[in-house]
């Protein structure tokens, strides 16, 4: 333990504050909140807003932590960019919050990156990701694209016997970044690139006859046709009802979606969807004990009985909880303390089996691939061991040679080829 | 002698005052980077305002498009500011390699740095001078000139004016933004460029510091530019585009090359908007598409008219006030209202309010907070008149038909 | 207590699987009789955990065991309505009640008593399993008296064809009394014939019957019989060859070489990374190969120092860029078809291109339904936009808050009327009511007082909007609201496998031109449209013929408004119901009407027409990028409105330009 510290302490002189044990604890402990309550991304960000805020008055409820209540410092960055670094400057050097969960989007991540790097935050990040980033800021709580996307495309291959693949995003950075993921992934595969039809959308699209013609048309040559849907937000609703009226069931075309979860699903009619699919690393219908305490919490918390849970809700969950048992660990909220404790903390998940945060500030995870049902919830049709999650993805020449070990080598872009540490602040 | 006018006296003098005290401040501790972030953005967003002013609250030109000038000047600076952080992070990495690098190396590796995140690492066109930050700088200021320019010209030359003009002005935003949003355009998309307040070359320097920099470089540029957009409303200039602003038709009877005007106007404003944009988007840190969707112009319309059209210092407070009780509100800053059956959040209301105190300055107060000005000084501020018809030209039509 | 009793009990069920499995391994032909569960659990794993890559031989173990009550277990399977008891790894068909399970016995149904919810565990086959339990429940079904299940069997049995289930289909035909299924059993028939047949004159004849086809199986079937593989060198002795691919136009250079280089024809190309990795191998006394390693520092310079290296035989050799000629001349690439039988694949190709051909005109066809559907929405939204644009002059930002107000009146109807057909009658006339209130309002409170001041009217209208939307947000919350369209909404008309349109879509084609023929006879054939037709072309002559402006004004607001309330809920049936809805529409419908002419109807058609219209070709021209047919449209709407400002549609009036 001593010795971990010290090569750290050593590695990153930058960060050579107090040392932890003589750090006194300020009362309360204060929690920072950072999710959009206003504009486009409030539809998904509210929620984890008051999913934190729940974990706190339960984390009060229990005693508190080191003695002191914790308490959540919302502000609401209003899904503008910008305003996510300057809210997160003023969390940390103005409420002074020990700790951040917050963002959604990619594009809000890569905004208060600088800002957590040049004070020394520590934010945990909740959602599913495109990859290809570790900062030691950071921790990565939802899934990178190993744990989420490339085992859907195995189930696509494998057990449908996919051969042509429509990949249909939103265009911005975490379908554009998955989909050349998954393009190389498919080509490695053996599917030619004739085969792989991929198609941008603008936010909230709501147009969608003439692409869901071009996918059906391309079933035209025999061969089964599967489509892998990054489509974000509201457009996957007009999406959807498009393709119910089109007639095209999932045994004809098969969907899986990587942004459509329980709440997507609220907003919708589901009975022409039933059989699609999603992939997640938590659905709401997870038959376990700490699933039924968790959405009976969460359904007290918000005194709404038809409130749906969903995956990033699980990775907050998780990651409140990790933070708080390392909290404990270190005996102190100071930052470099409780990031030194975090590596190698556990956690049971609510779907079973136990998550673990690896050097690489990313959780192992099980991949669960999930069939809609009428009613607007998943049947887990299968569910992988935990799949620990990969910084840099294997699948891109460029990013294959690059791995993430902040405990071991303090490096967060290091090149296994040169064996040098590439950059130890992000690049954003 | 436009020193000599009491209202450019007085607004310098607060300016300074602001500024200084802000520092002192900052120096003792007593106020947070991020306020003196938010002043010296603040500063920036009022030089905008302040060429809306001039387009907009003198000649009548209600361009809905004029942020998108403040955004493509972020573009300008942010695409070297990347550029020569990435350089200095790459350099090391491959001069430390056996053999010499290439230029071709060199670029492969900043672009991989820059595009990878969208999942490429061709450098585009775009960025072939990216590397100077003199020709980005001059970029900055000369693309959104020569968009204005072109824009301007074709739309003034076909006598498209009033509405129309705003609503074409508002397409040719959303035609950017949406440009901007696509990966392929080779701007990163959705993401944009992120990380620009880490300034090359000052890496070692606190951000704390760097703010105060910044605060200061915003000061002087929205006192030049106060000076300047004063000086073209006093003289005849100034006279020609207020009487634009009144009544088209009849400054083109009397002779005026009324396109000729309402064409340097809108490319000037243009190119002054761009500069604001590259002093302010190293403060923000993060500048991309969304910046510049319409809305955004349309905020700056509402800044000019709740602070006050046809005044200069009109659009300096507005756009303060906004952007300031914007802050106050969103942060978590104003006391909820508990109405019993009802908590009243003012993160969720804050719009609700913004949006109606809007429509009630609109109705009851269309000179805006500058209004209070007079009221204060009781007597009607010279060279103001009632503000006139806002649709000139059409009137014109109005009495040919 | 009850730990120790249970421990030897599952010991012993696992003894009993063991002993069972041995038994039916033993004996496979004893299965026979000892019924459903002992055949199970034979494969009980398999069963518990299938996947598509190795079910296959329990599902050819089960259909041929010739237990008759076999296809309902199989059915049941495939229906996720087996479960399976953890004690014994028993399989049983399983109701949920609550928190118990109600078990059936898989022999008989007969009633096998309960379980504790976690005692049980679903069996949840994926959907690979079940297409691949459903092809082998086709045998089955094909005679089954149920038409549906008949209708089911068909489809699975087209998407998966198979050899073997030709000669059960044959069968069946003759006493199919359906005709439709009659008809859908021959198509079929040839479908699998093609493909599967011996004789050659029946698949000629089905490749025949293919050609006049349109349908996606038909070309399915003709593109798998046109497989090709891809052989480097001079092909086979009888090969059927499709084509010799000439480099530069139909295969790349680079991709000519790659072909080469893994045929061991050709070195394969030297990587940038390989070349580094060499030069670096070779550095010696800070020289590579006699050049100073300081000088490396072009991409020239490495690339000579490079082939110096080669020469010297320090490093693999560079393909000849020279020589890829003459090598490909010797070592064609070629295309052969999997299918040996050459008349075959010529009467195939014939024939694909020939349904091509007919394709290509019915995708023309559908894009044409899509552009007027799109044009459509358009119209719906824009007309209300244009015609108080045209009466009065302002611009109403708000106009898409209204759209959003209507979808969301149409939200809270379905929310107290559950039954969706009487919720839309209620919610359309509800709707027009609910955002004409809202624009009388408007118009009242705020654009009344901003008379003569156009550009402020856009902007306090733009302010009501951020309120409003931020309004909704805070009632409704921010998550998107359902609203579901009536089933007989629901689904396409279908003309052929490429032509198709969803009957929302036609619902709101059939809603604009209800509400144009509407528009036109107000304004043609009444006494407010005389009115406002006056108003819009000379208020003040009109106002001194007695006609009272304002009043008219109202009129108009509310009609406008009405309309984008109605159009509203028709978006909301085929969209996204959500605060922000209205505001993607907003720039759109200004354009619409600008381009079209304000103030005009036909001119909002024009413009509606040509905006979807282009909207659909550019899409077309570039598929994979919806965005940039957007922004192109926009640009060219700029451009548009600088040579024709006044719109397609051209009008002399107060506010025309």
């Amino acid at each position: 333990m001593t010795m971990t510290r010290l090569t750290t302490l050593t590695l990153l002189p930058m960060l050579a504050s107090l040392p932890a044990a003589a750090q006194q604890v300020d009362c309360p402990i204060k929690v920072g909140v950072l999710h959009s309550l206003s504009g486009t991304m409030a539809i998904s960000e509210t929620t984890l807003k008051d999913t934190v805020e729940m974990l706190v008055s339960q984390q009060n409820e229990k005693g508190g932590l080191l003695g002191c209540d914790v308490e959540a410092v919302v502000v609401d960055p209003a899904s503008d960019w910008p305003l996510f670094a300057e809210k997160a400057r003023e969390l940390l050097t103005v409420e002074k919050v020990d700790v951040i969960f917050g963002s959604w989007t990619s594009v809000s991540r890569k905004s208060v990156l600088p800002v957590l790097e040049e004070l020394n935050g520590l934010m945990f990040y909740p959602v599913q990701y495109e990859g290809e980033e570790s900062s030691r800021n950071v921790f990565y709580t939802g899934a990178a694209p190993n744990q989420q996307a490339i085992p859907a495309v195995d189930y696509f291959l494998e057990e449908l016997g996919v051969e042509r693949f429509a990949l249909l995003g939103t265009d911005y950075v975490y379908p554009r970044t998955t989909n050349n993921i998954l393009e190389a992934y498919l080509k490695s595969k053996g599917i030619a690139e004739e085969d792989i039809f991929i198609n941008y959308t603008p936010f909230g699209h709501s147009d969608w006859a003439t692409i869901v013609g071009d996918v059906v048309e391309m079933s035209e040559d025999g061969r089964q046709v599967g489509v892998i849907s990054t489509i974000n937000g509201d457009a996957n609703i007009g999406f959807y009802k498009e393709l119910a009226a089109a007639e095209v069931s999932a045994d004809d075309i098969p969907v899986v979606a990587f942004s459509v979860g329980e709440e997507e699903l609220s907003g919708l009619d589901t009975s022409n969807l039933e059989g699609h699919l999603a992939a997640w690393n938590y659905f709401m219908t997870a038959d376990t004990p700490e699933n039924a305490a968790f959405i009976k919490g969460w359904r007290d918390f918000i005194g709404d009985d038809s409130r749906v849970t969903n995956d990033p809700m699980e990775a907050h969950y998780i990651g409140f909880n990790m933070w708080v048992n390392a909290v404990e660990d270190a005996g102190t909220t100071d930052v470099d303390a409780v990031r030194e404790a975090m590596y190698g903390q556990t956690f049971p998940n609510l779907t079973g089996g136990v998550a673990e945060m690896l050097p690489n500030n990313h959780l192992t995870k099980p991949v669960l691939i999930g069939e809609i049902r009428a009613d607007g919830q998943f049947d887990i049709i299968s569910q992988t061991e935990p799949v620990p999650g990969d910084a840099w993805t294997d699948y891109l020449t460029e990013s294959a040679k690059l791995k993430s070990d902040w405990p071991g080598l303090g490096c967060g872009m290091y090149n296994t080829e040169t064996e040098s540490c590439v950059q130890i602040q992000s690049n954003y | 002698m436009i020193l000599r006018k009491p209202s450019v006296l007085i607004f310098l003098s607060a300016l300074a005052l602001v500024t200084i005290v802000t520092t002192l401040m900052a120096q003792a501790g007593l106020v947070s980077t991020s306020f003196v972030k938010l002043l010296g953005k603040t500063l920036c967003l009022a030089i905008a305002a302040l060429a809306m002013d001039l387009v907009w609250g003198f000649t009548g030109i209600l361009s809905l498009g004029h942020f998108a000038f403040f955004g493509i000047g972020g573009y300008a600076i942010g695409m070297w500011l990347m550029w020569d952080r990435t350089e200095n992070i790459v350099m090391p990495s491959l001069t430390g390699g056996p053999l010499p690098p290439t230029p071709f190396q060199i670029e492969e590796a900043i672009g991989t740095q820059i595009f990878g995140v969208v999942g490429s690492s061709d450098v585009p066109w775009l960025w072939s001078l990216a590397g100077s930050l003199p020709l980005q700088l001059a970029a900055a200021v000369l693309v959104p000139g020569l968009i204005a320019l072109i824009f301007g010209w074709l739309a003034f030359r076909s006598r498209v004016t009033g509405v129309y003009l705003s609503i074409l002005t508002q397409a040719g935003t959303l035609a950017l933004s949406l440009w901007l949003f696509q990966n392929d355009s080779g701007l990163r998309g959705n993401n944009g460029l992120s990380g620009l307040q880490n300034i090359p070359g000052l890496r070692d320097v606190a951000q704390s510091v760097v703010s105060l920099w910044f605060l200061w470089a915003s000061a002087i540029a929205l006192a030049l530019a106060y000076l300047i957009a004063a000086w073209t409303v006093s003289g005849r200039f100034g006279s020609v585009l207020r009487g634009i602003r009144d009544d088209e038709a009849r400054v083109r009877f009397l002779g005026y090359e009324v396109e000729h005007y309402k064409l340097a106007v809108f490319t000037g404003t243009a190119m002054v908007t761009g500069l604001a944009g590259a002093l302010y988007y190293p403060q923000a840190g993060i500048v991309n598409p969304a910046e510049i969707a319409p809305i955004a112009s349309i905020y700056l319309a509402v800044w000019v008219a709740i602070g006050g059209r046809g005044r200069l210092y009109g659009a300096v407070i507005g756009a303060a006030v906004v952007s300031l009780a914007s802050s106050w509100f969103t942060g978590g800053g104003a006391p909820a209202i508990n109405l019993g059956f009802y908590v009243i959040k003012w993160t969720d209301w804050w719009l609700v309010l913004l949006g109606f105190s809007f429509v009630l300055v609109t109705l009851f107060a269309p000179k805006g907070l500058g209004g209070l000005v007079d009221l204060w000084t009781g007597r009607r501020a010279r060279g103001i008149g009632p503000l006139g018809p806002d649709q000139g030209s059409l009137r014109g039509k109005e009495e040919v038909a | 207590m009850t730990i120790p009793t249970e421990r030897p009990a599952m010991t012993f069920a696992r003894l009993l699987r063991c002993f069972l499995t041995c038994v039916c391994l033993a004996l496979p032909a004893a299965a026979q009789d000892a019924g459903v569960q002992v055949l199970l659990q034979t494969y009980s794993d398999q069963i518990a955990k299938p996947s598509r890559q190795t079910i296959q031989p329990v599902l050819d173990a089960l259909t041929s065991s010739g237990i008759p009550t076999m296809p309902d277990f199989l059915e049941a399977w495939a229906d996720k309505r087996v479960v399976q008891r953890d004690a014994d790894g028993a399989f049983f068909y399983g109701k949920r009640e609550g928190d118990t399970w109600v078990l059936q016995s898989v022999e008989d149904g007969a009633d096998a008593g309960t379980a504790a919810r976690r005692d049980v565990s679903e069996l949840k086959p994926n959907a690979g399993v079940r297409r691949l339990i459903a092809t082998a429940l086709v045998q089955f079904q094909l005679n089954d008296p149920d038409p549906a299940r008949r209708l089911a069997a068909l489809d699975s049995l087209s998407r998966s064809p198979s050899a073997k289930l030709l000669g059960p289909l044959r069968a069946s035909i003759e006493a199919e009394d359906v005709p439709a299924i009659r008809a859908r059993k021959i198509a079929l028939d040839r479908l699998i014939a093609v493909q599967f047949g011996t004789d050659v004159e029946t698949r000629l004849a089905a490749i025949d019957w293919m050609s006049d086809q349109l349908s996606l199986e038909a070309r399915a079937a003709l593109n798998r019989l046109l497989a090709t593989e891809l052989i480097v060198g001079s092909p086979p002795e009888n090969a059927n060859v499709a084509r010799v691919l000439s480099v530069g136009k139909d295969i790349s250079q680079t991709d000519a070489l790659a072909l080469l280089a893994a045929a061991d024809i050709l070195p394969p190309d030297v990587s940038r990374a390989d070349r580094d990795a060499a030069l670096i191998a070779a550095i010696a006394d800070e020289h590579v190969a006699g050049t100073p390693v300081a000088t490396l520092n072009t991409e020239a310079a490495r690339w000579t120092a490079y082939e110096t290296l080669a020469i010297a035989g320090q490093a693999p050799p560079r393909p000849a860029q020279n020589a890829v000629a003459t090598l490909l001349e010797r070592n064609p690439i070629t295309e052969i078809y999997d299918e040996p039988d050459p008349i075959l694949t010529a009467a195939a190709a014939a024939a694909l291109a020939e349904v091509e051909a007919r394709v290509a005109r019915a995708q023309a066809f559908d894009l044409a339904l899509d552009a007027l559907s799109l044009a459509s929405i358009y119209f719906l939204a824009a007309i209300g936009l244009a015609i108080t644009f045209g009466v009065m002059g302002v611009i109403n930002m708000a106009h898409g808050e209204f759209i959003m107000m209507g979808a969301y009146t149409g939200y809270v109807v379905q929310q107290i009327i559950p039954d969706k057909t009487l919720s839309l009658m209620v919610a359309l006339p509800l709707a027009f009511a609910v955002a004409a209130a809202a624009g009388v309002a408007l118009e009242r409170l705020v654009i009344r007082h901003l008379a003569h001041r156009p550009l402020e009217t856009l902007l306090a209208t733009f302010g009501i909007s951020v309120a409003l939307q931020q309004i909704v947000k805070n009632v409704f919350g921010t998550q998107a609201v359902p609203l579901t369209s009536p089933d007989w909404l629901a689904g396409a008309w279908v003309l052929n496998d490429v032509v198709g349109i969803s009957y929302i879509r036609i619902g709101i084609f059939m809603l604009a031109t209800m509400f144009l023929a509407l528009l036109v006879y107000i304004l043609r054939r009444t006494r407010l449209g005389l009115e406002v037709r006056a108003v819009t072309q000379n208020p003040g002559m009109a106002a001194s013929l007695g006609i009272d402006p304002d009043r008219v004004g109202m009129a108009t607001f509310a009609l406008g408004s009405g309309i984008a309330g109605v159009a509203g809920v028709a978006i909301g049936l085929f969209a996204q119901v959500t605060s922000e809805m209205g505001a993607g529409y907003i720039v759109q419908s200004f354009m619409t009407v600008v381009v079209g002419g304000v103030g005009s109807v036909f001119g909002t058609l024009a413009g509606a027409g040509l905006i979807g219209g282009l909207q659909k070709g550019i899409e077309w021209l570039n598929p994979s990028n919806t965005l940039a047919a957007q922004t192109y449209m926009i640009l060219f709407i700029i451009l548009f409105i600088q040579f024709r400002p006044r719109g397609i549609v051209a009008q002399k009036g107060r506010f025309a330009q």
